[in-house]
């Protein structure tokens, strides 16, 4: 659907981006530290942490902002170290869209064209056509001033795309919209990645955008890259209790490893019961310390005393939640266990005080990681 | 409650009146006096007309010493704002303790009495001064450069001495420049020159056009700086007004003189302003 800018290279776009042992140093402290992403192309990789995980500063290393201490950044197989941003062909969304106020909407899209040297009257119609790619057609004339969040938005990714870069970064780009923008934007960016077919880097801290949007996500905590995989992979297979515990919710649990091979382990829980875990991440051995991570819905609730074998609690607390209920559930060692169900099959709060049972809705869904 | 609410949002008239009193007793009263003073015909006093309006509006001499004097304001802001765009620029680049020691270098001359910083390009600009003692040292020349007492050694003094208010507006608008739009436009392909050029450049106007109304205004009223660095030879708007009431006493020629600067120098402000305004237009993003 996008046609090469005339003096791009003839097929520019779905370009591999390899990101390898990229470091970055401030004085003492690490910003990132030795990361290594091998992005296909076309795919739509979100970078996810915490504020200060070192996001931001792979996205100003992709971009050419900021030059790495340590590692290469390849875009298409060639190295682009050492090249500055306005020679690397990269398109960025800033948070707060950047959009030249000074210039209308047209004037904005058509930039980096004008900068490429491209002709007027060329310039004129690309930049008609990125404005109808994003369904702004209509407002060319306007300044960015007078446009919502969203439109801002739209013309912004416009202007990225116009000059066909290799490379598209999303720096945040959803968070200055309220939340029914949001998913509509999201959808619509993802419709207008897939059309085009670039490659694109999504920096965000939500992680719902992340699962909701990006083909994989790569997990970051302190510099460091935890976990690299499929959304449903980071949600369902967690490769540490960071990425466990930052995606989604879990509960914690302590224990210790009774046995394991390498499909499933089984833990005694310290608040009674055993319960049977996916493979134990790392290399323990029976009997070691180890941490469960049980996601709310991997548990129902059994209104019924149990006894020295299963998990047993009191009732703290429910809370219906539209589609599902939630029960705040004390068990055994004081710890407090939120189980989510879906409301379909538990229509009935259980009242605060109330001894129950808990059980996984099924095996092998807890993950286990060794103790902290 | 509304009363104590009224009193917090309405003021008082009366709180103002010594200000509007000391205005109109310092300000608006010799401005009066010094029009009415322009109309007599006679320093001896007598009849009132035109005649001062017609004396220096005819007299070729006159007219080339407020057109001078304009274009030395010119002179000075153009080049006040060459020297000036690249220290803002610089401070806007630079780390927090640099920042910190550009503004007190920018400031600096803030602190300092007119008369003493004009005496120090006296001094630089002198025959056997800092300029011509160098050059003579490197051999670049023989004999000492006539510096002082020249147009160019009073647009010199005046630029360095009105430094401070065109860096200061300047630097105000290039801080309220968000940084991703160089950013953004560096990605989009563009160079520094560009970014520059297309972005930067028209943001910071509204700084630029007020520094410069700044500076212009300061420069063609600067009277200590113009007469010791200029000298006896040349002769600019204050110091003719100076003369003419005080030295041949003629002070409805001087008033009527004083008006017409007074006039040409708002005339000048108010195209600065309208500029100013289309500018404005720029900025706030």
């Amino acid at each position: 659907m996008v046609s090469a800018s005339p003096n791009g290279p003839a097929s520019p776009r779905g370009q591999t981006l390899l990101l390898d042992g990229i470091t970055q140093r401030y004085g003492a402290s690490l910003a990132v530290n030795e990361v290594t992403l091998d992005i296909r192309g076309g795919e739509l990789v979100a970078l996810l942490g915490p504020s200060g995980c070192g996001k931001t500063t792979l996205l100003r290393i992709i971009a050419g902002f900021l030059a790495q201490t340590k590692g290469h950044v390849m875009v298409g197989g060639k190295s682009v170290d050492g090249l500055p941003p306005n020679r690397r062909s990269v398109g960025i969304v800033f948070q707060n869209y950047a959009l030249f106020p000074h210039m209308t909407v047209e004037e904005n899209v058509a930039y980096g064209l004008d900068a490429r040297g491209v002709d007027r009257a060329t310039q004129r119609s690309e930049a008609q056509r990125m404005l109808d790619l994003v369904k702004l057609g209509h407002l060319g004339d306007r300044t960015p001033r007078q446009l919502s969040g969203g439109q801002q938005q739209r013309v912004a990714l416009a202007r990225a795309l116009a000059v066909n870069p290799s490379i598209l970064l999303l720096d945040e780009p959803f968070a200055a919209l309220d939340k029914n923008l949001r998913l509509d934007m999201q959808i619509e960016v993802k419709r207008i990645q897939r059309l085009s077919g670039i490659t694109t880097i999504l920096v965000t801290h939500d992680q719902e955008e992340a699962l909701s949007m990006a083909d994989r996500v790569a997990v970051l905590s302190q510099g460091r890259l935890e976990q690299f995989s499929p959304p449903t992979e980071i949600y369902d297979a967690p490769d540490s209790l960071f990425v466990n515990t930052f995606v989604g919710s879990a509960n914690l649990l302590g224990g210790v490893l009774v046995d394991s091979d390498r499909s499933a382990g089984r833990v005694r829980l310290d608040a009674g019961g055993l319960i049977e875990t996916r493979a134990p991440k790392g290399d323990l051995r029976p009997g070691s310390r180890v941490t469960v991570c049980l996601r709310p819905e991997h548990l129902s609730v059994d209104p019924a005393t149990g006894d020295a074998e299963t998990l047993n609690g009191v009732v703290e607390m429910g809370l219906p939640l539209g589609a599902t209920v939630v029960h705040e559930i004390r068990v055994g060692d004081g710890t407090a266990v939120k189980v989510s169900e879906p409301r379909i099959q538990r229509t009935d709060l259980l009242a605060p005080g109330t001894p129950v049972r808990l059980a996984p809705v099924a095996p092998r869904l807890a993950s286990v990681f060794a103790a902290a | 409650m509304a009363a104590t609410l009224r009193d917090v949002t309405t003021y008082d008239l009366k709180l103002a009146a010594p200000l509007a009193a000391g205005f109109i007793l310092f300000f608006v009263t010799p401005l009066v006096i010094l029009l009415a003073l322009s109309f007599q015909t006679d320093p001896q006093g007598g009849h009132y007309g035109l005649t001062q309006y017609v004396a220096f509006l005819g007299d070729s001499f006159s007219l080339g010493v407020l057109g001078s004097t304009l274009w030395l304001g010119v002179k000075v802001t153009v080049l006040t704002l060459l020297l000036g765009y690249p220290v803002a620029w610089l401070h806007q680049r630079s780390p927090a303790w640099a920042r910190g020691l550009i503004m007190l270098l920018v400031l600096l001359p803030l602190l300092t009495s007119v008369v003493v910083r004009t005496f120090a390009w006296v001094v630089i600009l002198g025959r056997q001064g800092i300029v011509n003692a160098t050059l003579a040292w490197i051999g670049l020349i023989d004999t000492p450069l006539k510096l002082l007492y020249t147009e160019g050694g009073v647009v010199v003094a005046l630029a360095q001495v009105q430094m401070p208010l065109m860096v200061l507006p300047i630097i105000t608008a290039l801080s309220r420049i968000d940084p991703n739009f160089a950013d953004a436009s560096s990605v989009l392909g563009a160079g520094h020159w560009r970014t520059f050029r297309k972005v930067i450049l028209p943001l910071s106007l509204p700084g630029i056009v007020a520094g410069c109304l700044l500076t212009y205004a300061a420069a063609i009223t600067a009277f200590i700086t113009q007469s010791l660095i200029g000298g006896g030879q040349m002769l600019f708007m204050p110091m003719y007004i100076y003369q003419q009431a005080s030295t041949l006493q003629n002070w409805p020629f001087a008033a009527a003189i004083s008006i017409v600067f007074l006039v040409s120098v708002l005339v000048v402000v108010s195209i600065f302003n309208a500029l100013g305004r289309l500018s404005r237009g720029y900025a706030n993003a």
